[in-house]
Formats: C-alpha cells, sequence, structure tokens
C-alpha cells in the first residue's frame, strides 16, 4: 500500500491493513478453502477499498465489508476462469452457495485466526515450513524479511512455503482448531514455533545484526495473540518466559555489541514493565496447577529478575525449579543448566562433578555452552590449563560471533 | 478422500513374538477392521507376505533385471496396507493411530492422487 500520505482515507485504509489484514485472510481462507486464491482476494479486497471508500466513504465495519469484498471477487475470478474449466464454474457456485450465509464477524472470526495458527502449524508439515508459513501468513511478513531473520535466501523461503501450501492442499490439511483430544499435542507445535521465532530473534541480537527483522518482537506478538484466544497454561508461560527474557534485551549487549552474561548485566537497564508483567503471568500459570515446561523456564527467569544484584539471587529456589523442569522435561541442556545453579548454591567443584559427568555421558560434546560452562567453573577452581582447553573446546563449536569474542575475551583474561 | 496407509513393522520383532501376544495383536487388527468397517473409513486392506518374499523388478534401456528382495534395506518393512475414506489428514491420521501396528513400527500415511477423468 504505497499511499499519498496527504489523503486521510489512504492513510485510513493503510490503518485498516495493519490492524486487520490477517483477521481477513484468515476468514477468507475459511471461505475459499485455499491459501492462494484468499491472499488474492485479500489482495483484491484491498484494492476495491482504495478505489471505493474515497468515493463512498470507510464502511462501519471494514473489516465485514473487506471479507465480502474479497469473497465476490474470488468468486468474480472463478467464474471468469470458469468459461475454460468447468471443475471451477462447479467450485464457484459451491463456494457461493456454501458460505452466503456465514457471518463475517461475531465469535466464529476469532476461532479463523486460531485456524490459521494450527493449520500453519500442522505437525504433517515439516518443522522450517511451520516457522515460514507463521511468520508469512500470521504475523504478515514478507518472504524477504523472513529470508533475512534467518539468514537464508528468499527463493529458500518461496520454495518452503509454496510446498507447504501444496501439502496442505493435497494432503488435505484441514483448517480447523483441534479437537480437545488433540489440542494439548497440537499446542505444543504452535508453541514450539513461537519458541523458535522468538530464540532466533533473541540469540541475534547483537550490534551486526541489527538490520534483522525484530523476530523477538513478533514471537511475543504471536504470544499475547494465543493468549487472547487459548489461555492455556502454557501458552501464558511461554509468553512469560519471552516477556523476562525480553526485559534484559538492553542489558544483553554491551555499548561495543559484545555479549553481556547474566552476572555482570547493569540491572537498571532491565525493563520494569515487563518485568512486572512478566511475572504476573508467571503467577496466572503456576495457579493453574497445569502448568509444565515453558513455565517451569519462566518462574527461574522471574526468580533472576527479582533479584536486585547478581549475589542476591535465590539460587535455592532456582535450584528447586530446575529439578521440577528436569522431572517435567527431562533433557542434557536441562541437566546442564542445573548444573550451573548448582554451581552457584554449593560451590564450582559441586557444579562441575555434574557437568563433567553429563559430558563422560557423551551427551552435549559439540554443544559450545557446555564446555564454556564447564571452562568456567575451572577457572574459579584455579584450574587455569583446564579452563583454557575448554574454552578452547567451546571456540570450536561456537558459531555466533559475539559469543566468539566473548570465548575468545574470557581466553586472554586467563592469561592475564 | 482416499488414503493409503502403509504399515512399516519390524519383522524380526513381530516374528520374534511368543504365541500369547501375537495371537492379541491379530486379534487387535481384527477388531480394528471391524472398527473401521463399522466407521465408514474401509476401502481395502491387506497383509503381505514377510519380505524374503519379495522381488524386485526394474527395466534398464530395455532389459528386465530381476533380483531378490525389496529395493532397500531398512530396519522396517511394509508389511501391509490399508486404503481408507477419510474427511481430511487430521481424520485419516486418526485412524492411522490406531492401527495396531502404530505402537511399534510406524505408518505412512499418503493421499492417493486424483485424476480428472476426462
Amino acid at each position: 500500500m504505497s499511499a499519498d500520505a496527504a489523503d486521510p482515507v489512504r492513510e485510513m485504509v493503510d490503518a485498516v491493513y495493519r490492524s486487520e489484514s490477517r483477521r481477513v485472510l484468515a476468514t477468507l481462507i475459511r471461505l475459499l478453502g485455499d491459501f492462494d486464491v484468499a491472499e488474492e482476494a485479500l489482495h483484491d479486497a484491498f484494492a476495491a477499498a482504495v478505489e471505493h471508500w474515497p468515493r463512498d466513504g470507510v464502511p462501519a465495519n471494514p473489516r465485514a465489508w473487506l471479507v465480502s469484498a474479497g469473497r465476490f471477487k474470488a468468486i468474480d475470478a472463478m467464474r471468469r476462469r470458469a468459461r475454460f474449466d468447468a471443475t471451477v464454474a462447479k467450485l464457484a457456485r459451491e463456494i457461493e452457495t456454501h458460505t452466503a450465509e456465514i457471518a463475517t464477524d461475531g465469535p466464529g472470526v476469532e476461532d479463523d485466526r486460531l485456524r490459521l495458527i494450527f493449520t500453519c502449524c500442522h505437525p504433517a508439515l515439516p518443522p522450517d515450513a511451520q516457522v515460514a508459513l507463521t511468520l508469512r501468513e500470521v504475523c504478515g511478513l514478507t518472504t524477504e524479511e523472513i529470508a533475512h531473520a534467518f539468514l537464508t535466501t528468499p527463493p529458500t523461503v518461496a520454495q518452503r512455503i509454496v510446498r507447504a501450501k501444496a501439502k496442505i492442499r493435497d494432503a488435505r490439511i484441514p483448517y480447523q482448531v483441534p479437537a480437545p483430544a488433540d489440542l494439548p499435542d497440537r499446542l505444543d507445535t504452535v508453541l514450539h514455533v513461537v519458541y523458535l521465532v522468538f530464540n532466533e530473534g533473541y540469540s541475534a541480537s547483537s550490534g551486526a545484526l541489527l538490520v534483522r527483522h525484530d523476530l523477538s518482537g513478533e514471537a511475543i506478538r504471536l504470544g499475547r495473540l494465543l493468549v487472547e484466544l487459548l489461555p492455556d497454561p502454557e501458552a501464558i508461560g511461554l509468553l512469560a518466559l519471552m516477556v523476562l527474557h525480553e526485559s534484559r534485551r538492553a542489558a544483553r549487549t554491551s555499548a561495543a555489541g559484545e555479549l553481556v552474561l547474566l552476572d555482570e548485566q547493569d540491572r537498571s537497564l532491565w525493563n520494569q514493565g515487563q518485568i512486572a508483567e512478566g511475572t504476573a503471568l508467571v503467577e496466572r500459570a503456576l495457579a493453574s496447577r497445569r502448568f509444565g515446561p515453558y513455565t517451569l523456564q519462566a518462574a527461574i527467569a522471574a526468580v533472576h529478575a527479582e533479584a536486585p544484584a547478581a549475589a542476591q539471587t535465590d539460587w535455592a529456589q532456582i535450584v528447586g525449579l530446575y529439578d521440577v523442569l528436569l522431572h517435567a522435561d527431562p533433557s542434557p541442556i536441562v541437566e546442564l543448566n542445573r548444573a550451573a545453579a548448582i554451581a552457584m548454591r554449593d560451590g564450582p567443584a559441586a557444579g562441575l562433578a555434574l557437568i563433567d559427568a553429563i559430558l563422560a555421558r557423551g551427551d552435549l560434546q559439540e554443544y559450545h555452552h557446555a564446555h564454556s560452562a564447564r571452562a568456567d567453573l575451572c577457572r574459579r577452581l584455579g584450574k587455569t590449563a583446564d579452563a583454557r582447553a575448554a574454552y578452547e573446546r567451546a571456540l570450536t563449536f561456537a558459531r555466533q560471533e559475539p559469543e566468539r569474542r566473548f570465548l575468545q575475551r574470557r581466553l586472554s583474561e586467563l592469561d592475564a | 478422500m482416499r488414503y493409503l496407509c502403509l504399515i512399516y513393522d519390524d519383522e524380526k520383532k513381530v516374528g520374534a513374538m511368543p504365541k500369547g501376544e501375537s495371537d492379541a495383536f491379530m486379534g487387535a487388527y481384527f477388531a480394528f477392521t471391524e472398527d473401521i468397517k463399522k466407521s465408514g473409513h474401509y476401502l481395502a486392506g491387506e497383509a503381505l507376505q514377510p519380505v524374503q518374499t519379495a522381488t524386485t523388478v526394474r527395466v534398464r534401456n530395455g532389459k528386465l533385471s530381476t533380483t531378490d528382495g525389496p529395493f532397500a534395506e531398512t530396519k522396517e518393512q511394509l508389511g501391509g496396507f490399508y486404503m481408507i475414506n477419510a474427511r481430511d489428514l487430521n481424520d485419516a491420521i486418526q485412524v492411522a493411530s490406531r492401527i495396531p501396528s502404530a505402537r511399534m513400527g510406524s505408518i505412512e500415511v499418503r493421499p492417493i492422487m486424483e485424476f480428472d477423468q476426462p
């Protein structure tokens, strides 16, 4: 919508596009039964708005107007094609009769957004396609923006999206919110996609990479939408986790773009508004008594957020939360984090023994955080040679520039 | 819409089942087949003879080659199939998840390609 900014109706169309286009798209997919047809209809509906609204005035319910304009344009386009293809004529008739009575507003329309999310995150689609499709259809990012954010090329992203849409159509993945029996599993997939998007934005936050699209912000918007539409405890827990991590964004990198670890962060830079929001969300999720791993991770983040200084962190409570998390969602990475918390509560030797046990088992061998955590504990125990070997091992596996610079800085500090 | 559910099992594991267990396994298959006949999902279904009875046929440059066994050596072998009629993929996944072999092997769910009749 490249608009003449002076024109108030064009400005209004732009504003409606920003606030309503994803809702309108979600409903059009339901009415028209096809992603590509719905996208074309969405485009045509906004083109019609630009033409009609300056002349006839902005309608009282712009969203309903756009949905029916899009539906009409799609049926019209099918009719024109139907001259060459009889099956299209039949389809056009079916859509026209079956969707004539369907309301374009009301509670069903909010369900359309959930339908869209669950369809984009269907487990029959490959995970990278779930992420790309969700960012494209639910968040409205362009293919270029998604490619930029995931350090890949637009044709790669476009191909993922095209293939995913083809599978939705050809394998007939239904456009629906899962039945209650399937909901927990299906919601897990959705939450995982949101978590992946958030992590990609969070771990990429560095000076050199600031041009990347604000994926963390996009993930938090998705998280809020989910909590609004489906206030499941884990959806609330995930939103809490993201908001609490986001509260430390300004403190995570120095002015020079260097990574700053939690214990060295300037806590006055933490966003207190986000901490208050995140903590309230954690309490709400915990009160449900049906919480899971996301809520527990958020609770750990909340304990950190409550500490006015690193030395005042309640490590006993954090270890306790990791114990529960390890029980709910056992993984070597949770074990590693628990070991780091134990090192803070009981001293570096206790933590080191646990990390060594994880590595001896063969887990996390190529995970740079395991080696850098081990290096850090060796350093604190005065085992300089072991610390150096472990930092060097971490360096062979660390891929992101800020993390590599951090490890090199630690290595050079050992020599000092 | 029609879907083919391809049933992959580890033949060795199935073959090594004690009698009571394999009877129960077969019983579960009979019950499942009855069930999807009643629900209207069932179109066809067969079990296959073990993989050592398989023959792979290829024609290359007009020359027929016949070899023993399936074309790929895998841990799980195609052991049977159901052709079902399902509303959509979610419905098909529901049916496939109730195939007894889903608990030990795996089920590949493939939509049938429909060609338009002229």
